[in-house]
This record gives structure tokens, sequence and C-alpha cells, in this order.
């Protein structure tokens, strides 16, 4: 479980997150939805610490990240796994070679073993084929899928997705957003993914979380944001004529 | 940014990127494959320039002897000087500030933006002394060699043009090579070079490792790495020049 407790982050005069408070829970997809510039990226990115919070808490299992030490936050980390935007991948390495990294740098696994991770990986993605390309031969689906492979190589704890579906077709999307809540169920993952895609909150929001001016507005799961009366909410998420009608339908 | 503030941020790299490899294996794997990027694949380049470097110093040198009293030697000693203290190791390593420099830049300040960098700080790795580390035992390494063999490229050079062009024999030209030579000058160069190999690999590293952007500020940090490497060699070089043979 991961709680983050009153975080505020600014940068310069600009306050991006303001009083943020919130339990993302063990083993659920947590999404985190909001339109852009309303904090999202930066709140992943202080829970990763990429960025450092001007106050507040992040909470991992109650060791408090915060006060870690750059040694120790790097301890905590390697249960993370994430998957970027743009998929991060490296760009000299193969597919396989970029799955193998985290383990070469930190798995005490024979070369066998290792190769054996790798593949299990890869098939867990659907990406066999890929295993000798390089991220450049690939499609963007694809190199989301190899991030994601990556991504759970070490059997993380938290997975951090960031606009997981960005750039990618509406099939490949319902393909990698199936595939992050079974990996999150199989393995009892606490996921967060950041998102716009509203097909994503409806088909994978276990548990969902609004923020407007880096503020919390609102909280709850894709079946009670069908029913919420939060205006804010309901003008972003049923933004489009479509989601109108489908709540239409569905109430 | 202020001056003041950006060198404190320097040294604050540069005291990250000296910790201990998190994996020795990968890092002799990677500093191999520096030695090779950095070193090996600029052989050509310092070659060529070394070549005609070397004859022009040599055919500049013997036109502008025009007492009687100057012996003909002094063109193989005067090639045999000019090489060995000032080009081969300053001249030298400002082409390479300007290859290996904006080489590493754009490198770093690519991965930077396209977030490759944040992916390795998320998995537990010491971004900093991970990619930054072998580059600059690399080139502390193999700099100097580039710069021996530039030495040995440029005399031979001078000579072959010298002998082509007409305005040396061998015999006069080995001998001004050989006449009153001091080793402290190979070890002057060898220490500089191993100076200016750590400002340019570690400066260059430095502004691709916080570029902040796109594909526009990635170049940015490519010519900053190259200017400022350059304005830093030269200084070094100056006050070097002072301490060592003053």
């Amino acid at each position: 479980m991961i709680e983050i407790q009153h975080i505020n982050k600014s940068f310069e005069d600009r306050q991006i997150l303001n009083d943020v408070s919130v339990v993302f829970e063990e083993g659920k997809t947590n999404l985190v939805i909001g339109g852009s510039g309303s904090g999202k990226t930066v709140m992943m990115k202080c829970m990763v610490s990429l960025y450092t919070v001007d106050s507040g808490k992040i909470l991992y299992d109650g060791r408090d990240f915060t006060l870690s030490t750059e040694d120790e936050k790097r301890d905590i980390r390697k249960d993370f796994g994430m998957v970027f935007q743009g998929g991060a991948l490296f760009d000299s390495q193969t597919v396989a070679e970029n799955v193998a990294f985290p383990l070469e740098m930190f798995a005490n696994m024979t070369l066998a073993e290792r190769n054996e991770r790798v593949d299990f990986c890869l098939n867990r993605v659907n990406l066999t084929a890929a295993h000798d390309l390089y991220p450049s031969q690939i499609s963007g689906g694809m190199k989301k899928r190899v991030a994601i492979a990556r991504a759970i190589a070490l059997n993380p704890r938290y997975l951090f997705c960031d606009e997981p579906n960005s750039g990618l077709d509406p099939y490949t999307s319902i393909v990698i957003d199936n595939l992050i809540q079974e990996i999150t169920e199989e393995f009892n993952i606490t996921t967060i993914i950041n998102t716009h895609d509203m097909n994503s909150v409806l088909e994978i929001g276990q548990k969902i979380i609004y923020l407007n001016k880096g503020q919390k507005w609102w909280e709850g799961d894709k079946h009670s944001i069908l029913e919420t009366d939060n205006e804010e909410v309901n003008n972003f998420v049923y933004a489009s004529e479509l989601f109108k009608r489908i709540r239409k339908a569905s109430r | 940014m202020s001056l003041f503030h950006t060198l404190g941020h320097y040294f604050l790299f540069i005291a990250q990127v000296f910790s201990k490899p998190q994996q020795w294996k990968r890092f002799w794997r990677q500093f191999i494959f520096e030695v090779n990027s950095l070193g090996i694949n600029s052989l050509p380049i310092v070659g060529i320039i070394s070549m005609f470097v070397g004859a022009a110093l040599t055919i500049q040198t013997a036109f502008n002897i025009d007492s009687p009293f100057i012996p003909l030697y002094a063109v193989g000693l005067a090639t045999r000087d000019s090489i060995i203290l000032e080009f081969s190791p300053t001249i030298i390593s400002l082409i390479l500030a300007g290859k290996v420099g904006s080489s590493i830049a754009s490198e770093l300040g690519t991965m930077r933006v396209t977030e490759q960098i944040d992916a390795l700080e998320i998995m537990g790795v010491n971004s900093s002394s991970f990619l930054v580390l072998p580059k600059i035992i690399a080139a502390l390494f193999i700099n100097p060699f580039l710069v021996i063999i530039s030495m040995a490229i440029g005399m031979a050079g001078g000579w072959f043009f010298g002998l082509l062009a007409g305005v040396i024999t061998t015999t006069e030209f080995v001998y001004g090579v050989k006449y009153a030579f001091q080793p402290f000058y190979i070890t002057y160069a060898l220490l500089k070079t191993v100076v200016f190999a750590f400002l340019i690999t570690s400066i260059s590293a430095y502004f691709g490792y916080y570029t902040a952007g796109g594909a526009l500020e990635v170049g940015a940090s490519s010519t900053k790495a190259v200017v400022y490497s350059s304005i830093f060699l030269l200084l070094t070089n100056f006050l070097l020049t002072q301490m060592l043979l003053s």
C-alpha cells in the first residue's frame, strides 16, 4: 500500500500540488485522472522521488520515502517498476537486453536463470518474437509492452504507469490496459496509472482519483464515477457526446 | 544560473559520479566500450590532423630560418618541441573536446529528454555514476595514448613532408629531434592530457546530464559542452604551463 499525506509541490511561485492525500490500494489498479496541468505527472514523479516534495509524507508500507537517504531511496526503488509515456527503453540495447537490464544489475541470477526470466516476461506481454529487435525497430504499442516487461522483471511491489495509452490506437490501448490489470492482480502489485483515456477509466478503474488544479477533487471507482454529481468530474469525464450517452444509458 | 551556483552544482555532480560502481562487471564492459568509442574511434582524425600540422610546422620553421647562423637541424628541434609541448596535448585535446565532448553531451542529453535517465534512477541505479564514470575513466586512460600517437605521427609527418618539399634532410631532421631532448616534456604533456581528458568528459557529461526540454535543448547542451570545456581547457593549459614549466 502507498499512502501520500498532505503533499505540496511548487516550482518557483507556481503551486502544482496542494495538500494532496491519497491511499493507493494493494492489488488494485489505481487510476489518477485529470486535465493537462492538473498535477498528475508531478504527483507520480514525487512518489518515485524524481521530484522532491515541499512538504508532506509518502509512505510505502509505512516506510517514509521522503525522509530516506539517497541510498535508502535506491533500495526502496528496487521494488518499483515504471512504464514511461514514451517507453524510455535504452536505444542501444535489444528488447531482450532491455528486459534483462534490471536483472543484471540487481538480481543474483545465473545467465540461464536470467534468460529464462527474460523469456517469461516477454512471453507475458506476448512479445517473444521481438527478442532480438532494437527499440527503433518496433512499434509504439510494442515499446509500451517491452516497458511493461522490463518493469515487472524484478517482481516489483509497486508499478507506476505514466499515460500508458498515449499515442496508441483503441485496440492496442485495450490490450495494454488488460495486460496491466492482469499483471496487477496476478502479482498483487500496487499499480498507479496516470491517464486521460476514459476507456481505461471505465474498464480498469478499480480506484479512481480525480485531480484538478493540483488538488484531489474526487475519489471513487469505475462504478461510482457513472453516478457522481461532482460537476468538475462530470465535465472532465463526460466531455464527449459518446460518454454522455453511455452515462445516460447506464442510468 | 550564476557562475558559483553552476560550479557548485558541477562539483556535486562529480561527487555523485565518483561513487563505487554498483556492478563492476557492467562497469568494465562499459569502460571497454568507451575506450573504443571515445579513443580508438578518434584515431583517424587525430592521425590526419597531426600529420599535416607536423608538416606545416616543419615547412614554416624551415622557411622562417633566414640566418646562416641558425643550423638547419633547428627545424627538427622546433617541430619536436612545438608538437610535444603544445600541439599534441593541447590542440588535440581541443579537437577531442569538439568531437568527444559534443558526442557525450548529446548522448546524455537525449537519454535525459527521452526519460532513459529517469528510468535508470527509478530502477535504483546511480545513473550519473553508471553513465559517466566509465567515460571519464576511459578518457583518462586512452587520451595519453592518443597524444603519444599524435606526437609520433606529427614528427613523422614533419620529416616526410619536409623531405618532400626539399627544405630539410633526414639526417638534420633526426639530429634536431634528438638534440637536447628533455624527457620531462613528455611527462608535462601527458600530465596536461590527463587533466584535459577529465575536463572534457566531466564538463560535457554535466551539460548533457542536466539537459531539460527537447531536441533544441540537446543541441544547446552539446554546444555549451564544447564551448565550456574548450575555455576551461585553455585556462588550465595556461595555469599548468605556468606551474610546471616556469
